[in-house]
């Protein structure tokens, strides 16, 4: 019974949108809003035919892989960065107007000033959006680090940890929780700026599909488009969500002992 | 369902505190640290200086910084950037009141109605991660370089953070409290008032907080890539006519413009949240 309750409280208003939207829209004589039955009738011929060749493995792939290889590499140059800068406070005092300067500026104008340099290649989009990543994690990873525990560090010290086993085993542990609320943030800058790149200039993608369709006007196609952008964004947070909680566990085992206590 | 609850709440406390880097706050005060940061900020304008006369980059690519700032000072004289500037400031504060307003309202009532926030969940964490770039094509077909196509991304994505944000500071309620506030017949209306605002606030602010600077990068896209008018399009409008000096110039304003925004927001935050714990003990060190 339990399990029904929340299964119901689960599924009950998403299946009253999708209904609505089915319903409102069968009769849908504006060109804008197809209806629903239209546009997943033309979802897998859109993405699935072809085989290897199909939308979703050519375009789904490019995007995905941009956003991937991009995201790490702003991770490892966050966590590198970041954690010399916040050990020293002189370093961070040097860093700090820089940074916050490069970080106000909004990522999207990055797009056609990277294009100047790396034409509108892979190199173009992945540097864009490893740019845009990098400012959210790498001021949370300063934070981070500066936060950690004095008296910790000076216990480590006490017991001659070398520095970098005191960074691997005390300082980026201890600073996790801010890296990776960091990294939630960059992630989803990440996917508008892998969108936006592609928008922008491009020849294969999620967002460069999208806007082909558009400017097709086909518009069945890019409300499909618009469906697989949202999950795609659905499956990363939900990825990620999962790797939150696995490397988190401890800190959140921990908030709950002490809430509970 | 506690457990998820516990969770969330967790996260959000996390992005609390995530968002607060004193980074701003940290060097004030301390004329060395003034004396060092402004050294970091030469540091860097002398390796763009130095850059393009030793041929590592091509100087049409990455002018001289003293190139970028000529042509900074030329746009500061030109009444095209103020335009600019304003109607980048108009939609965004627009965009950002609204979804602010309908975000707190939502969310109150969302997290105050236990049963209406379990029926709403599942959709919240479905609707919230979808990337409002994906809006891009169909508010381009709907209304095309206008105010509109930008208004519609940046409430899209600003409403999400404030919603979220003040759903899970309703929920850090302390029941005892609420009880406690009924037993001296509160009504609905002053437990709302009393307990649940003081309780939530500083998650809104912190919702506000992320929402600003989304706000921001939504309608700087829009005007890069839809063409709405202000600071993005001009950017795209520069660098498609080769005038790069002049396009890293308007990025300079961008930043300035969004450093101005963090500060700005920052200073609500410290105004409205003057009486909260997290404030007083930086006011005291």
């Amino acid at each position: 019974m339990k399990v029904l309750r929340s299964a119901l409280y689960v599924l009950a208003l998403p299946a009253v949108l999708f209904t609505t939207w089915w319903v409102f829209s069968a009769y849908s004589t504006n060109v804008y809003f197809p209806s629903l039955r239209r546009i997943l009738g033309v979802f897998p011929a859109t993405w699935f035919e072809g085989g290897w060749n199909s939308r979703i493995v050519v375009d789904g792939f490019s995007s995905v892989w941009r956003l991937a290889v991009g995201f790490s590499l702003a991770t490892l140059l966050a966590l590198t960065l970041g954690t010399l800068i916040g050990l020293s406070s002189r370093a961070r005092a040097y860093c700090e107007p820089t940074l916050e300067l490069f970080r106000a500026i909004p990522a999207p104008v990055l797009v056609p000033v990277i294009s100047l340099f790396a034409g509108i290649g892979d190199e173009m989009k992945i540097f864009v959006i490893m740019l845009g990543c990098l400012w959210p994690i790498l001021l949370n990873t300063v934070e981070g680090v500066r936060a950690v525990d004095t008296v910790m560090i000076e216990t480590a010290k006490s017991y001659h940890l070398k520095t970098l086993r005191r960074i691997q085993k005390l300082i980026l542990p201890a600073a996790s929780p801010q890296i990776i609320a960091g990294m939630r943030q960059g992630l989803s800058v990440g996917i508008i700026l892998m969108v936006i790149s592609e928008m922008f200039a491009a020849t294969s993608g999620l967002g460069f599909t999208v806007v082909q369709f558009q400017r097709n006007f086909a518009l069945p196609e890019m409300w499909t488009g618009i469906i697989v952008l949202g999950m795609l964004g659905l499956f990363a947070s939900l990825l990620f969500q999962v790797f939150e909680n696995r490397s988190l566990r401890w800190y959140n085992g921990m908030r709950q002992a002490s809430r509970d206590s | 369902m506690t457990n998820r609850i516990a969770v969330q709440r967790a996260s959000a406390e996390e992005a609390g505190t995530s968002a607060q880097p004193g980074l701003l706050k940290s060097p004030r005060g301390k004329p060395v640290n003034v004396l060092l940061g402004a050294a970091g900020l030469l540091t860097v304008a002398l390796i763009l200086q130095v850059l393009a006369p030793l041929g590592l980059v091509r100087a049409q690519d990455l002018p001289p910084s003293t190139d970028i700032l000529t042509a900074f000072f030329q746009l500061l004289g030109d009444s095209s950037i103020w335009q600019a500037v304003y109607d980048t400031v108009y939609v965004w504060a627009i965009g950002l009141a609204a979804a602010t307003v309908a975000g707190v309202l939502l969310g109150l009532l969302i997290g105050s109605l236990e049963r209406l926030r379990k029926a709403l969940s599942s959709t919240v964490e479905f609707l919230r991660p979808i990337p409002s770039v994906a809006l891009v094509p169909l508010v381009v077909l709907l209304f095309g370089p206008r105010y509109e196509s930008a208004l519609v991304l940046v409430i899209y994505a600003a409403f999400w953070q404030v919603l979220v944000q003040t759903i899970y500071g309703v929920a850090d309620v302390d029941p005892v409290v609420t009880e406690t506030a009924r037993s001296y017949r509160f009504t609905k209306l002053g437990v709302i008032r009393h307990v649940v605002w003081p309780t939530a606030l500083p998650f809104i602010m912190t919702g506000f907080r992320l929402a600003a600077t989304v706000a921001l990068v939504l309608t700087v896209t829009a005007q890069l890539i839809i063409g709405t008018p202000g600071l993005g399009r001009d950017i795209a409008l520069a660098e498609s006519a080769g005038a790069n000096a002049r396009m890293y110039a308007l990025v300079l304003v961008t930043g300035l413009l969004g450093l101005t925004v963090n500060l700005l927001v920052r200073l609500v935050e410290k105004k409205v949240l003057s009486w909260h714990m997290s404030f007083r003990k930086d006011a005291e060190e």
